[in-house]
């Protein structure tokens, strides 16, 4: 047996020995794919950035400049001058923060009650949760739009509110967490004499900062990104939310592209910033939400 | 009592010290759910079944709505909008897996740069589908657009993009897979890392060579996970809309009208609430069968591996 290990763990690493050839590149040859692919995914970020800080001028050319000559704020200027984008933008924050520390606060309790608490049909509840997280949400759209209407939300941001208050995803993804941290910590409290609330929030909490910024990371993108359900919602353009007021702005101005393209820039800009901030957590939060779901 | 031994005050080890009694406990946990419970109920469940009974009526928002049987079904069977409304749909999925888990595969090597290849890659993924639309609608444009300027200088001849009827539809895949590729390739890369290297140096010992410990190792525990992002890439397939909108609002000459676009219309352009919610009802079972049959396939190959 040890002998057949000393004979393979060297054909094992065979392959990174130097090849027949005597060329041989001086980096991994993937890099080959990978450049060029890499390349095709930033691309049209780039272009983006770039035509947000030409003129129409440059841009309407044929063929169109690739790189504007001088720096340019003039889309930017008139977006903001433009009456309703800060009020959109203001709009968007609003919704997006509930729907945040909403998500964190009643995902976090309903999830503990989950974990930890013993209630009669709590097994029959849970399964109800997981089973609404299958559903997709045009199958809801329309009772959900006359449920505003009769609570008189619609175009009003509570409409865009009130259902993105908790999702199910929030419930389980906190549930599954605590499920995995050690419960001597809680129960050495509860002897001591701490309320319920009172072990979630001291004991708990502290520990559960990464399934917290996981809900809070996911949450803030699917809200500040959603237009479904404000084009549903709203007719008001006081009541727009960020994306639906970019395509309607896009729809009005479609020659001034400089203008437009500082609106998606604008559109973009808190999520991309929020990103390369806290890369590793958005990662993380997005491939744990595909692991653990 | 007072004849025996005084026994020290310990926590019997079998019962879980408790703060309260259980209706107390039960008062507190319901306490803790019931905002959760309010919205999921009165916002998913009940609009379930809400739109079940919608889709068996003549619903334009506005008047009382009138008992019609499935003719709505009826409808909807015939109505040629709504097959090319499903086939637009379908063509996306298995692309973007069949992307995501071959540049994970290659990412997972101990190549230089990963980190910098996988955000870059990732990044499409937090934008928008709005604002992916704009930019491409812009990108894009037939005239104006820097793609048919760029196949202009390299003499090629120009395309019609989402604008030719035969293209548009598959534009709309592409701008899909740039956005979403990210998430499929760090999905994968997050459950690659959980394969054990154990199994791997094993197969190894084993005289298995790359592609045999590719095909018989790493595929097979992955296996869950390419479940997983079938059904998350499934659904979200089927519920394109914003992109669409925002692009083509369902055109040229219907080509790009996917399902949830067509349930939209129905409801609130056309305002007959009832026909489309029997759309969003056949699709809805349609995915659930999917959900089914690919949880069944993988316990029957789970009972059938020899573990």
């Amino acid at each position: 047996m040890t002998v057949t290990v000393n004979v393979s763990t060297p054909r094992a690493t065979r392959t990174e020995a130097p090849r027949r050839t005597g060329f041989r590149l001086p980096f991994s040859a993937w890099h080959l794919l990978l450049v060029p692919l890499a390349l095709l995914f930033a691309i049209p970020l780039v272009w983006l950035l770039l035509s947000s800080v030409m003129t129409n001028a440059e841009i309407n050319r044929f063929p169109p400049t690739l790189w504007p000559s001088h720096l340019d704020l003039g889309g930017y200027s008139y977006v903001l001058g433009h009456a309703l984008f800060p009020r959109w933008f203001t709009n968007s924050l609003i919704v997006a923060v509930t729907a945040v520390v909403s998500n964190l606060v009643f995902g976090t309790l309903g999830g503990y009650a989950f974990a930890r608490l013993r209630f009669a049909g709590s097994r029959v509840l849970l399964w109800i949760m997981l089973a609404t997280m299958a559903v997709p949400f045009q199958l809801t759209m329309i009772p959900t739009f006359i449920v505003m209407r009769q609570l008189g939300l619609i175009d009003t941001l509570g409409a865009l509110i009130v259902p993105s208050l908790v999702t199910p995803f929030a419930v389980f993804l906190m549930r599954q967490f605590f499920l995995s941290l050690p419960r001597e910590l809680e129960e050495a409290a509860w002897i001591d004499g701490c309320s319920t609330l009172g072990v979630l929030v001291r004991i708990v909490l502290p520990l559960s900062r990464p399934a917290l910024s996981t809900v809070a990371v996911l949450t803030f993108l699917t809200t500040w990104n959603d237009l479904t359900w404000p084009l549903i919602a709203i007719n008001h353009d006081t009541q727009f939310t960020l994306q639906l007021g970019l395509t309607t702005f896009q729809g009005l101005h479609h020659t001034d592209w400089a203008a437009v393209m500082a609106g998606n820039v604008i559109t973009v800009l808190p999520v991309l910033l929020a990103f390369l901030g806290a890369q590793k957590t958005f990662i993380q939060s997005v491939a744990a939400a595909g692991l653990k779901a | 009592m007072s004849s025996r031994l005084p026994t020290p005050i310990t926590i019997t080890p079998n019962r879980k010290p408790r703060r309260a009694g259980p209706r107390r406990e039960a008062a507190t946990a319901w306490a803790f759910i019931s905002p959760a419970v309010l919205i999921i109920i009165g916002l998913s469940v009940i609009p379930v079944v809400w739109s079940l009974l919608l889709s068996f009526q003549a619903n334009d928002l506005v008047t009382p709505s009138r008992w019609v049987g499935l003719e709505n079904y009826d409808a909807l069977v015939q109505d040629p909008n709504f097959g090319q409304a499903v086939w637009n749909t379908v063509l996306y999925v298995p692309l973007s897996i069949v992307f995501g888990l071959a540049l994970a595969l290659v990412l997972n090597q101990r190549i230089r740069f990963v980190g910098l290849y996988r955000t870059l890659m990732f990044i499409p993924f937090v934008v928008s589908a709005t604002a992916q639309g704009v930019l491409f609608s812009f990108i894009l444009d037939p005239q104006f657009g820097v793609a048919n300027s760029l196949l202009h200088r390299l003499g090629l001849s120009t395309q019609g993009f989402l604008t030719d009827p035969s293209q548009a539809l598959l534009v709309l895949v592409g701008i899909t897979l740039w956005s979403g590729t990210g998430f499929c390739v760090v999905v994968y890369l997050a459950a690659l890392q959980e394969v054990p290297p154990s199994l791997v140096e094993a197969a190894r010992l084993d005289g298995a060579g790359r592609w045999q410990v590719l095909r018989h190792v790493v595929l097979p525990t992955l296996r869950p996970i390419t479940v997983f992002l079938l059904l998350w890439q499934a659904i979200n397939a089927l519920q394109v809309f914003d992109l669409v909108y925002v692009t083509t609002k369902g055109g040229p000459l219907g080509s790009t009208t996917v399902i949830v676009y067509f349930v939209w219309q129905q409801a609130f352009k056309t305002f007959t609430a009832g026909y489309g919610a029997a759309a969003a009802y056949v699709v809805a079972v349609a995915l659930l069968v999917i959900a089914v049959l690919l949880r069944v396939t993988r316990r029957r190959r789970m009972e059938g591996a020899t573990r």
